[in-house]
């Protein structure tokens, strides 16, 4: 910055002085000139004459020869007093060979003259044979940064930190492993204690089990006997109540921690987790919804996009002074009669007023018997139809601690996009064996083309490519793209209709 | 009985209390060689006499140039400042353990802002002549209980380029005096013994308004950012920093855990708090700011400057506190940063992190207790009693007065 600037001047300036040492210098060496100087000069400059006809400076090339004492490994040795000589004009005063420094001192009796290996004068640059990092070492930094890390975080992060346990409904269906992963990503980022209990819909699977076992995480899979309903409301209700499926296994087990909702196709920040560390019993966060759908934008009137273009948040509302004063709900008037019911409708799907995922609870809460649980926690086996949102927990709204600072900071991002319900994939995602399954599949978006093209003729088509004329080359190349949707498993999404008819 | 159980009681007391103090510390106490010494307080131990020196010593050059308050020579104009109103200060000369002499004799600059040393020998000379001839006490001693403040390159031999400066040697006249000077290299001319090495000048309120929450990880191994080749001065490379820049360009330009490029990025004071190791090598001359602003950064300091000797070295352990690579080893560097153990950087942090190691590396205005300028003053007090052999018979002469280059007996 500033300094190396000044430095950088400072030198430009020094370039004119060094060379020359002549005009700025006030304190000149005289008129006299001793003999050996004399000497030192005419030899300067006849190494120079020399240099300039050859067209490298020779005079380093003779010295390094005849004086130098370099080790096997060195690129260019360093050169000691005597080839410093050669350069300098004021060769005469610095003539020892270690000791640069001693020559100046007035004496002092008490000093014993101790060989300093600082020497002023050009220096050989080494460089080793192999200038790359070295694995090991590299590892080695990088636990050095995780410690120094951890530290810090001991030192300046949350005090006490609590587990986190993460409450995820699914089930299983072709968008589980992408939204599955996707939280499970996130969990195993995040840097506090995590117990994951998973509840699937339909019994526990093979399915289920095989992706959660790569998360490596403290994990409770169970499963109830009902199957996903088809319809987004019942799926809510059906959530809802494997929601507190999980809330009883707290109970049971008596964990302790900080209950949060991870819903499968929900987004977290890891924000998100050091927040929640500072709920003490019931804490509200806000969730941004991402419920946008490509109607809207046709539909909706230009004007009212504009007036009103933020994304919608759930989540507690603070007033003036901090603290609860109501709530932020998603609004679903502009939806109204547009929104899809049935998951395979492409239509926007609707959070509920209230979603799970924005709230936080102290495990105490759900324990039988608490020590100082406070009273506005209702007994979760009392419960038994569809609890809406966790406010349906307790009896008193105005106790929820809102959390990211009052609200204002949004943590996690709510999404709904699945597959249609008749939408097949490989289980497990291995394809075994190999595409030759063609699963036609009703009502399809794009007309019906004969089932032909087996896998063989792909090579021979791209053979073809380059042979065929530019004009027929669009169509090949889109029937290609056809064969391939006839063999691969066909995934589609409700939402992206109208790209899919553009291949 | 009362007694035993009362004693019992404080015992326990004392020892739950030890305990509690143990865990998890964040700071560590600092203790150099002189003890520990950093928050002392040099009030009451030892008295300055300012000589009032005519302004076109002091004042006039700063009025001429008013870069001089923030260089990294400022040091010199700030020290006037602080004893010009520091309780320390004594109005009565008899009662002096300290003179001073205010020059700024670092304050010619360049249009581009560097401090020419060509006058400064000139400069000294006159005012220590006025000094002798208005005042008795400098013929008393021959200046050896005055003190001078020369920042600049190395230091008292006035002059930026080693050959020259280690020719010229310190000025002649202050060879008995106290010097407090930026550069300090062992076994070298232009370092006394018994000088005080001090850090340049860096702004106080600069470094703390970039400050950045404290539990941002420090995901940087190694930081640097400066020259490695002085392509004006030096271009084939081997003078500058005695190819030791060079040398670590060469050796870890590819290494994605060094950081290290010349570029000026705007983030430099933030990019410093994020990183583990700042590196801190020598230039044209040993000492530099980085050092300071890695200590206030909290970033270990890697000092890659043979022989050299830092601030304060009496009392601060500099060898606890940065990691000292010797020249030839640079090439080695990555393999010494790495086998450096956990725990021992974890403790060099710890003793970054002690509030008083900040504040005795910085010359903030209005002066702090425990800052730069209290370290000076406790040098200076260590130094007390003064010997009775510094004080000379009426007509002995120590110094030569007319040694030295022929051009720094002008008058100035």
């Amino acid at each position: 910055m500033k300094l190396s600037a000044l430095h950088q001047s400072y030198l430009s300036r020094r370039s004119n002085s060094f060379r020359s040492s002549g005009p700025l210098d006030s304190s000149s060496d005289g008129g006299y000139k001793s003999p050996a100087a004399v000497f030192w000069i005419i030899l300067h400059c006849l190494c120079c004459l020399i240099s300039l006809v050859l067209g490298f400076r020779f005079s380093r090339l003779v010295f390094f020869l005849l004086f130098s004492t370099s080790s096997s490994n060195l690129y260019t040795p360093p050169f000691r007093s005597a080839v410093e000589l050669a350069k300098t004009l004021d060769v005469h005063s610095v003539l020892s060979t270690n000791s640069v420094a001693n020559n100046f001192r007035l004496p002092f009796p008490n000093k014993t003259a101790s060989n300093s290996r600082v020497v002023v004068g050009r220096h050989g640059i080494r460089i080793r044979p192999w200038p790359h990092p070295d694995p090991v070492e590299v590892m080695k930094a990088h636990r050095i940064l995780e410690r120094v890390q951890k530290e810090q975080r001991l030192q300046f992060g949350v005090k006490d930190p609590r587990t986190i346990i993460a409450v995820t409904p699914t089930y299983v269906r072709t968008f589980q492993a992408l939204h599955l992963t996707g939280v499970m990503h996130s969990l195993m980022v995040v840097p506090y204690d995590l117990v994951w209990i998973v509840v699937e819909a339909g019994g526990v699977s093979n399915e289920t089990a095989s992706l959660i076992e790569k998360s490596g995480l403290k994990t409770i899979h169970v499963g109830i006997n009902q199957r996903m309903p088809n319809s987004w409301d019942e799926r809510h209700k059906l959530e809802s109540i494997m929601r507190l499926h999980a809330l009883r296994i707290v109970r049971e087990k008596k964990l302790d921690g900080i209950v949060m909702f991870a819903d499968d196709s929900n987004m977290h920040s890891m924000e998100l987790f050091d927040e929640i560390q500072n709920v003490k019993w019931f804490g509200a966060v806000s969730v941004g919804i991402l419920a946008t759908s490509a109607n809207i934008d046709e539909s909706s009137d230009r004007k009212e996009e504009e007036e009103n273009p933020r994304m919608p948040i759930q989540g507690p509302a603070c007033n003036a002074s901090n603290m609860l004063a109501g709530w932020h709900t998603f609004n679903t008037l502009p939806f109204a009669g547009k929104s899809a019911v049935n998951i395979d409708d492409r239509l926007t799907v609707l959070p509920r007023k209230l979603e799970w995922s924005g709230f936080v609870l102290n495990s105490r809460l759900l324990w039988k018997d608490g020590e100082d649980k406070p009273d506005w926690i209702k007994d979760i086996d009392m419960l038994d139809g569809d609890v809406e949102s966790p406010l349906g927990l307790i009896t008193d709204p105005s106790v929820v601690e809102p959390l990211g600072s009052c609200g204002r900071q949004v943590l996690l991002w709510w999404l709904r996009v699945e597959a249609r319900a008749d939408s097949k994939f490989p289980p497990r995602w291995i394809i075994d064996p190999p595409l030759d399954i063609t699963v036609p599949s009703k009502r399809t978006p794009w007309p019906d083309t004969p089932p032909e093209l087996p896998v063989k003729e792909k090579p021979e088509m791209g053979i073809q490519e380059p042979i065929v004329k530019h004009t027929t080359k669009t169509r090949t190349s889109r029937s290609k793209h056809r064969s391939k949707r006839k063999h691969e498993t066909r995934t589609d999404t409700q939402v992206s209709t109208k790209h899919s008819e553009q291949n | 009985m009362g007694k035993w159980s009362w004693g019992f009681l404080f015992l326990a007391f004392a020892f739950a209390s030890s305990i509690a103090a143990e865990r998890n510390p964040r700071t560590e106490r600092i203790s150099g060689s002189a003890g520990d010494v950093l928050e002392d307080d040099p009030v009451g131990r030892l008295k300055v006499y300012v000589y009032e020196l005519p302004s076109k010593y002091n004042k006039k050059i700063l009025q001429k140039d008013p870069r001089c308050l923030s260089h990294m020579f400022a040091a010199e104009i700030y020290m006037h400042r602080f004893l010009l109103s520091s309780p320390v200060r004594t109005l009565n000369p008899e009662e002096a353990d300290w003179f001073y002499t205010p020059i700024y004799a670092t304050c010619d600059l360049t249009p581009t802002g560097l401090p020419l040393p060509f006058k400064s020998p000139r400069m000294v000379r006159s005012a220590i002549q006025l000094v002798s001839s208005s005042w008795p006490y400098w013929n008393r001693t021959e200046g050896a209980d005055h003190f001078f403040v020369v920042p600049h390159d190395f230091g008292a031999c006035f002059h930026y380029q080693e050959e020259k400066a280690i020719k010229r040697g310190i000025l002649p006249i202050l060879q008995r005096a106290t010097l407090v000077q930026t550069f300090g290299q062992r076994n070298h001319v232009c370092l006394n013994d018994g000088s005080i090495t001090i850090p340049p000048y860096a702004p106080p309120q600069k470094m703390q308004a970039r400050k950045i929450p404290l539990n941002t990880p420090r995901s940087i191994f190694v930081y640097f950012r400066g020259l490695f080749y002085d392509v004006n001065n030096d271009p084939e490379g081997g003078y500058y920093a005695r190819g030791a820049r060079a040398a670590v360009w060469e050796n870890f330009k590819n290494n994605p855990l060094f950081d290290i490029s010349t570029e000026h990025p705007t983030t430099y004071y933030e990019d410093m708090q994020r990183a583990v190791f700042c590196l801190c090598p020598l230039g044209w001359a040993p000492w530099s700011p980085r050092l300071v602003e890695a200590v206030v950064f909290g970033c270990i300091p890697v000092i890659i400057a043979d022989d050299i000797v830092l601030p304060f070295a009496d009392a601060i352990p500099w060898e606890e506190i940065g990691v000292f690579v010797a020249e030839e080893d640079v090439h080695k560097l990555d393999t010494i940063l790495t086998s450096i153990p956990p725990e021992v950087i974890l403790r060099k942090q710890r003793l970054l992190a002690n509030p008083s190691m900040k504040r005795a590396m910085l010359f903030p205005q209005p002066a702090l207790p425990g800052d730069a300028f209290h370290q000076i003053l406790n040098g200076l007090a260590r130094k007390l009693p003064h010997q009775k052999s510094i004080y000379l018979k009426p007509s002995e002469k120590i110094l030569n007065w007319t040694a030295g280059p022929v051009g720094d007996l002008k008058p100035w």
